[in-house]
């Protein structure tokens, strides 16, 4: 129960620290099951529950049929009474035909039933854009999913937290949401060797400085740190860095006393900047530090468009590091 | 069924069928807000299904259309009431309303909104059974109109797939607000819908509760021996509109009044006179003392009860002090 700081390491891939967390929850609790398209025989898409079919069993890691609404609605009901569901979405676009179940049950039952009933699922599904998968599969939904009251939502942006955020999510009694990204189940990290339970809200400083704030989550945290050696290094700018892991609720102080330190905020998202992470931070800034502030905060976001197959459209639709450390210099006028 | 049984579900139903009249007074004095469903007509349903069922084990969830089955599931009346009134003793606490009665500590799992909604999560109820390994079951009532959505395929299909311990209970009120069912469904007879998921069915007359008790006995058997799920249809008839704002001008009166002379308390009324078990009067003096403890107990009850204090209204939204939300540290 440690916070990973510290403890022994191993270097896992995200995958293998998402199946790790899977393994052991399902080894602690035999009301834990994972459901899911493809979770069983497969052993999940990426690999998420690889080997757990044959280590639970058929009726603890589910294949279901694709009926996302259907089985995200039994995994709920089934948590009213014990169960601690694990349900796996094959690809966030899916979530889309779940809403009705994630929204109007998951997010609400505890509230309309005055605190009798609640719903601890974790929905985990990787989100964020991988490489010419078209507008249908391209989506990143983590603005949808943290717009709505009775719902927390959590993104890893690495395989600590993957592991670590996971696990907590088994356990808390809240429906937990967790955005994961395609184009990361292969990165390296470490993650502490016994048991570690990441806290479910807050932010990580995952690099000092005092010149700028840049705010990234899950895949965007990556072009922040990479933007912010390029500053150092080639305009002697100091960024720090903040990992917002919980988009909800968000680190309400962590954000402030971040401003407070630099005065300046560039906040980095994958998704269109329409009612998106940036525009709810920055309403954060504006009510939280509006004072410290020495320039305007600045957004950098993918374009309003749906996600194009081809390969320099898709490039130029997305945001990366280059567009932060962009965003940066016209700040300061270098 | 045994006389005194069939005596208690008489007053039962009357009871019910009071209580959702005294809900539609209340309504109009604005007593009650919000949108407003009534079982008038359907008691039968409710009343013969449950009765089958064991009531210290298993588990009941449902539409907006839920009152009666709260209240025959064990939920007191006056918090019933009290909840349509909106008050801090209401089953939900206020925060619920007439379409979200909860009432968890009898496994009263709700009522639900979204038309559809409750079909897998009442699979979801015996998938959680199923893995206790437990003998309780879970009874899901629903409309016909219900039975166009996907959840009902996609439930059904993981119900058998599964041998899931779920009884479905189609309420066959022939209407989906005003659109007729012939109007709606391509198949009239919803019983037969699951044999495309193997999922054995029968459909019984809604009106006479000793028949639904009879069909939901055999339901209730075949799911609690672990055969998986059931599936019931019931012809019945609602005699108000869909909702209170519901003006109820797309019905025929000659089909209004052919319903109304199968009432489900009049024909069991009728057949203990017959039989010589109640007289008239004895049912006239039920009825009085029923109006009389809906009036001095429940709404006394409602109307005296405090609101929430509106400084709680951030309560309920998340676990409160949930040790994980800081990765276990206390
Ligand atoms: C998903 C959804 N769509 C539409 C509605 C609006 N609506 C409420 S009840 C209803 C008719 C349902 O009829 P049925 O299932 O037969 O139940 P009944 O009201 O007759 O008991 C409709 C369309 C809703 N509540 N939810
Ligand atoms: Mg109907």
């Amino acid at each position: 129960m440690g916070q990973g700081r510290g403890a022994v390491m191993a270097e896992l891939m995200f995958w293998e620290a998402v199946r790790r967390a899977h393994d052991e929850e399902l080894s602690n609790d035999p009301m834990v099951l994972v459901m899911g398209e493809d979770v069983g025989v497969v052993g999940g898409t990426y690999k998420a529950t690889l080997g757990l079919y044959d280590k639970y069993g058929e009726d603890r890691v589910i294949d279901t049929p694709i009926s996302e609404n259907g089985f995200t609605g039994l995994g709920i009901g089934a948590s009213f009474i014990g169960a601690r569901p694990i349900i796996e979405i094959m690809s966030v676009n899916f979530a889309w035909l779940a809403m009705d179940q994630i929204f109007n049950t998951a997010a609400k039952v505890r509230y309309m039933s005055g605190g009798q009933l609640e719903a601890p699922v974790v929905i985990r599904s990787p989100g964020g854009t991988a490489h010419q998968l078209g507008s249908q599969h391209s989506a990143r939904m983590e603005k949808v999913f943290m717009g709505i009251a009775g719902l927390r939502v959590v993104t890893p942006s690495n395989p600590r937290q993957a592991y670590g955020l996971l696990k907590s999510a088994v356990r808390c009694n809240d429906p937990v949401f967790i955005n994961e990204h395609e184009l990361m189940y292969n990165m390296k990290g470490e993650v502490p060797e016994e048991d570690y339970f990441h806290p479910l809200e807050g932010s990580e400083i995952v690099r000092p400085g005092r010149d700028v704030t840049l705010f990234g989550y899950n895949i965007s945290v990556h072009w922040c740190l990479q933007a912010a050696e390029l500053l150092s290094r080639h305009h002697g700018i100091e960024a720090e860095v903040i990992d917002l892991y919980a988009l909800s609720p968000l680190d309400r102080s962590g954000i402030r006393d971040s401003v407070t330190r630099t005065h300046r905020a560039v906040i980095v998202e994958e998704a269109e900047p329409m009612v998106g992470v940036g525009a709810e931070v920055m309403a954060i800034i504006n009510e939280e530090c509006f004072y410290e502030l020495d320039a305007a905060p600045v957004r950098v976001s993918a374009l309003n468009v749906p996600i194009p197959y081809n390969h320099s459209l898709e490039k130029t639709a997305l945001p990366d590091a280059n567009d932060v450390v962009e965003a940066v210099r016209s700040m300061f006028g270098v | 069924m045994k006389l005194a049984d069939k005596k208690r579900l008489l007053r039962e139903m009357l009871f019910a069928r009071r209580f959702e009249e005294r809900c539609y007074e209340a309504y109009v004095e604005r007593n009650i807000g919000g949108f407003l469903h009534l079982y008038p007509g359907e008691e039968a349903c409710a009343h013969g299904v449950l009765e089958a069922a064991d009531f210290d084990n298993d588990y009941v969830i449902t539409s907006y259309r839920d009152h009666v089955h709260a209240i025959k599931w064990g939920a007191d009346p006056r918090k019933v009431m009290a909840e349509l009134y909106a008050k801090e003793t209401g089953v939900s606490k206020g925060r619920g309303g007439s379409m979200h009665i909860f009432d968890v500590k009898n496994r009263f799992m709700g009522g639900y909104a979204l038309v559809g909604g409750p079909f897998p999560l009442a699979a979801g109820i015996a998938k959680a059974i199923q893995m206790k390994q437990g003998k309780e079951i879970c009874i899901c009532f629903l409309g016909d109109a219900a039975n166009n959505q996907g959840t009902f395929h996609e439930s059904m299909n993981m119900a058998k797939l599964w041998n899931l311990p779920v009884l479905y209970v189609c309420e066959n009120n022939l209407y989906g607000i005003g659109t007729r069912i012939d109007r709606s469904t391509a198949v009239v007879d919803q019983y037969k819908r699951v044999s495309a998921y193997n999922i054995p069915s029968a459909q019984e007359d809604g009106q006479d509760v000793e028949k639904v008790y009879k069909a939901a006995t055999k339901a209730i058997n075949h799911v609690r021996s672990g055969k998986g799920p059931y599936f019931i249809e019931l012809m019945t008839y609602r005699y108000r509109g869909h909702s209170m704002s519901d003006s109820n001008a797309y019905r025929a009166r000659a089909e209004e009044r052919m319903w109304s002379k199968r009432d489900p308390i009049i024909m069991l009324r009728d057949r203990l006179i017959e039989d010589g078990h109640l007289t008239k009067k004895d049912y006239t003096d039920m009825d009085t003392e029923i109006l009389d403890e809906i009036e001095n107990e429940v709404i006394v009850f409602a109307s005296e009860s405090p609101e929430p204090h509106v400084s709680d209204v951030e309560r309920y939204v998340l676990a409160e002090n949930d040790p994980w939300v800081r990765g276990g540290v206390q």
